[in-house]
């Protein structure tokens, strides 16, 4: 047994030590700094930052979107957008704010933060998680270069057929919304792979699967929703693709097509992605609560399969979204039943954040006014959820403004608001300085305002009758002043947004005026990423710490009295990490996964416009491909203070993870693991 | 303890002419994931978990198959009026035996990349590239057959959007060959890094990757293969 761990794993064992260089006929990038270190990192940590960044650019274009929206809608009869510039900007808003927005932004915490709760140095596959980012950028990108190239989607986000066909939508929008979405749905898939594997394998000695950290338990259920509902978008917008671009005729009635394929491929995918969107803020919660509640979340097992559960009956009742499209009695009966069930584990979650506040010393920090925000908002968005599964009741709300309601009631005040707490709450962990509490307050109490005054009126609006997706209604329709509430609040939602960004902004450049670290461990947290000093260093972890709770950092920090109160018995500085190991082998930097990127959207502009445009993007993808084959996932070059004559190789490198991560010998080697290696661990 | 493994190490492997018996099975783990939380390498578990993900892929495109496969013949809308004719199916001019044939070409070349990632663990390089060669080839003929079927459909009137049957069969069955077209060229990736010397047995494990893929086309197949072309 240790006759293996002796060795790393990349090391030749036949003898022939002398390696072939790689076939590189291309340098590698070197730099760690500035902006190439940005464009060719492959360090989980920059490549969350970078999610996050671009999340966020994509909220700011999704938010003017919704600001036209509300205001061509403020009073009757407006002419602020046409008919048509408002079915595309209404698509736009949906496309973005889920696809673009919402779901990377996920990404962006769970590739910062899932390694470091497991206690990894890197996902498994560094390389292919850069390329993940760049995929979807490049992909977001294409997307919206729709605009300037003759008009953007306008079918809805859902797009239904016959609706998204030549005959009623000629513009090349819904190409560009087929060929985006395949090309972000290839980067939402790898980085499923890649995630999995990760959490799987590259677990910390002693975190087992009922020690680990909620968010990394609701993002692990999440990535195997993407993992298995993502193929079948595939298929569906392949199929729309077909359709548009190469004369078949799967969604055309005219012609033999069936329109309910598409309802039931979009849905089999549209619904797991509700949890997509919103599981893994579940688990941002989970973190948050305890942490300023001073108490070990409530039902740590019951959260767990809770999520689970709330992952495998999402895919069973997709057809709840097509209740009026006739499918006849038996279908509505088996999906209306299913969606009335799973309300049963959300409601566990619920009830057990509600418990685990219960007579705790509350902090009222402003994560945790975010995260209490979204027990509150997301509890309505539920309950009026549960409403549509009443299928009689449901064929009155759909395409109304109720539904609209509903959505935004979980979307907005389920994903985003736990965001913006995760945000205030990670920030520390990630650039090294807190936001400013007393402007997240503001921004929290406005956004509160504004949500609810934009979303709460939309239930009248809807119950009153009104349509989505209508793009003015007349003066006589009793409409006026709700939509004008409606839209007064969406200004107020702007302004909140205008104070994060200020916020953002101001502690920015406090900090570069005075670059100092906050203290580690700001919060007085609990799970296994706060034993990392703040901002994390590269390597993440000096030594790979051993885990042996659920909540590690606090109880390394508290022990119990007789009465089980928690007593002081190590200081934060004692816990946290210096963070000043040297000698850790990490991916190095690489083109490849930019270039490969670089050209899918190549691609897709051939397959629209013309077949010329294509061909430089093949020979992208060719040279990439082979660049990255033939590239060791670890430079052999970049310097280090040891000697392994193996870690070149080639690109498909073994496995591999840390030393001795096996439980077993994990005591005696952390103690002497102060260099410990990632080398060769990582392919992607 | 740990200079004694090295040197056990060292003498078992690379040795070609060794008994196989004698080759250190127990620590081919270097390469194998022995240091990972499952003890399944990173890649292997990656290559299960992405096919997973194809398995919805193929369904996805199986039950739209399904659902057209029958579509030609009178098509009505919502009232029941008839708004359109469709006359010839393309399961009705499926030739059972050839595909038969090519499917037993397929099938066959799961049994050689078995023989392929044999060689590669016991590190035997020279069957290794035989049988690499032999899963190629034998792929190829698949894809020829299959590229032969099509052009013969095409022949006799039947094209891609003839009418929505043979979209769908087209496009299920497209796919699969594009699966199988980028597993023959992982296969001479493979090959030609074996014969460059690149291939050392440290890496033996990206075979039985390459060989997980390949025989989760063939089966793959076999469902199509069933599902399409016999069942009526």
């Amino acid at each position: 047994m240790a006759l293996v761990t002796a060795r790393t794993p990349l090391e030749l064992t036949s003898g022939d030590n002398v390696q072939p260089q790689p076939l590189g006929v291309f340098a590698r990038p070197t730099a760690t700094t500035g902006i190439k270190g940005w464009l060719f990192s492959v360090d989980h940590k920059k490549v969350g930052i970078l999610y996050g960044a671009a999340s966020l650019f994509f909220f700011l274009t999704g938010g003017v979107e919704a600001l036209l929206i509300r205001t061509q809608l403020a009073r009757p009869g407006q002419k602020l957008l046409s008919a048509d510039l408002y079915n595309q900007v209404f698509t736009m808003h949906g496309i973005t704010m889920i696809f673009l927005v919402i779901m990377p932004m996920i990404a962006a915490f769970t590739n910062y933060l899932m390694p470091l709760q497991i206690g990894a140095r890197d996902v498994a596959f560094p390389r292919l998680n850069a390329f993940s980012f760049w995929c979807f950028l490049f992909g977001a990108l294409f997307l919206n270069s729709s605009w300037l190239l003759g008009g953007g989607p306008d079918g809805g986000w859902f797009n239904y057929a016959p609706n998204s066909g030549l005959l009623f939508s000629p513009s090349h929008g819904i190409d560009f919304y087929a060929l985006g979405l395949i090309i972000t749905g290839i980067a939402s898939s790898v980085s499923a792979v890649n995630l999995i594997v990760t959490t799987i394998n590259l677990r910390a000695p002693g975190m087992t699967w009922s020690r680990m950290p909620m968010f990394t338990w609701m993002s692990l259920v999440v990535q195997f929703l993407l993992l298995f509902s993502l193929p079948v978008i595939t298929v569906a917008l392949f199929l729309l693709m077909l359709d548009r671009l190469f004369g078949s005729s799967f969604f055309n009635t005219a012609l033999g097509g069936d329109p309910m394929v598409w309802q039931h491929l979009f849905w089999i995918f549209g619904h797991p992605e509700v949890y997509i969107l919103v599981l893994p803020v579940f688990g941002i919660v989970s973190e948050i609560l305890p942490v300023f509640a001073r108490k070990p979340l409530f039902g740590y097992p019951f959260m767990i399969f809770s999520g689970i559960a709330i992952g495998f009956m999402g895919f069973g009742v997709w057809a709840h979204h097509m209740f009026a499209s006739g499918m006849g009695p038996m279908s509505v009966t088996a999906f209306s039943l299913a969606t009335m069930f799973i309300a049963v584990p959300t409601g566990v979650k619920v009830l057990n954040w509600t418990a685990t506040i219960y007579g705790g010393k509350l902090k009222f920090t402003t994560a945790n006014l975010f995260s209490m925000g979204l027990i509150a908002m997301f509890t309505i968005g539920g309950l009026s959820g549960v409403t549509h599964a009443f299928a009689p009741a449901d064929t009155q709300q759909t395409d109304t403004y109720y539904i609209v309601a509903h959505f935004h009631y979980v979307i907005f005040g389920g994903s985003l608001l736990g965001m913006f707490g995760g945000m205030y709450f990670w920030w520390p962990k990630a650039f090294g300085y807190k936001l400013r509490e007393g402007l997240g307050k503001w921004h929290f109490w406005i956004m509160m305002i504004g949500f609810n005054l934009t979303f709460g009126p939309m239930h009248i609006l809807g119950l009153q009758g009104m349509s989505r997706r209508i793009f003015t209604y007349s003066a006589n329709q009793g409409f006026d002043f709700w939509n004008m509430a409606a839209t007064i609040g969406a200004f107020i939602i702007a302004v909140s947004v205008a104070i994060f960004i200020w916020n953002v902004w101001v502690c920015y450049r406090d900090h570069r005026r005075n670059p100092v670290a906050c203290e580690p461990d700001p919060w007085d947290a609990r799970s296994l990423e706060w034993i990392t000093p703040c901002p994390t260093p590269v390597h993440n972890f000096d030594t790979i710490p051993v885990v042996s709770e659920v909540d590690e950092v606090w109880h390394r920090k508290y022990g119990h009295d007789e009465a089980g109160r928690p007593v002081p018995i190590a200081t934060r500085a004692e816990v946290v990490q210096k963070g000043d190991a040297e000698g850790v082998h990490l991916p190095s930097p690489s083109y490849w996964p930019i270039v490969l990127s670089a050209g899918l959207p190549l691609i897709g502009y051939g397959l629209i416009f013309s077949l010329a445009w294509a061909i430089p993007g093949g020979i992208l993808v060719l040279v990439a491909l082979f660049g990255w084959v033939m590239e060791p996932s670890t430079d052999p070059d970049a310097g280090h203070h040891d000697e392994h004559p193996s870690d070149a190789a080639d690109g498909g490198d073994a496995a591999a993870e840390l030393e001795g991560s096996e439980e077993a010998e994990v005591a005696d080697q952390a103690e002497d693991a102060k260099t410990v290696e990632l080398e060769g661990a990582p392919v992607g | 303890m740990a200079d004694t493994a090295d040197t056990a190490l060292t003498a078992n492997v690379g040795a070609f002419d060794e008994p196989f018996h004698q080759i250190d099975f127990a620590h081919e783990g270097v390469a194998a994931g022995h240091q990972t939380s499952t003890g399944i390498s990173n890649e292997k578990l990656g290559m299960w978990t992405f096919l997973g993900s194809e398995c919805l892929l193929f369904g996805a495109l199986i039950s739209t198959y399904l659902l057209y496969k029958n579509r030609p013949g009178t098509i009505t809308n919502v009232a029941g009026e008839v708004v359109g004719q469709v006359h010839d199916r393309i399961s009705e001019h499926f030739d059972i035996l050839f595909t038969s044939a090519s499917s037993f070409v397929l099938l066959a070349s799961s049994l050689t990349m078995v023989f392929a990632v044999v060689a590669a663990q016991r590190n035997d390089a020279p069957r290794l590239r035989l049988w690499l060669g032999t899963t190629a080839g034998l792929g190829a003929v698949f894809i020829g057959g299959q590229v032969y079927e099509f052009t013969a459909f095409v022949r006799e009137g039947f094209g891609f959007t003839t009418n929505v049957s043979t979209s769908a069969f087209f496009t299920l069955t497209g796919f699969h060959g594009v699966h199988v077209t980028i597993g023959i060229l992982m296969l001479l990736v493979l090959l030609a890094l074996s014969l460059k010397g690149r291939l050392p047995f440290t890496k033996s494990e990206s075979v039985e990757i390459i060989g997980l893929y390949w025989h989760f086309v063939d089966v793959v197949w076999i469902v199509i293969f069933t599902i399409v072309y016999l069942i009526k």
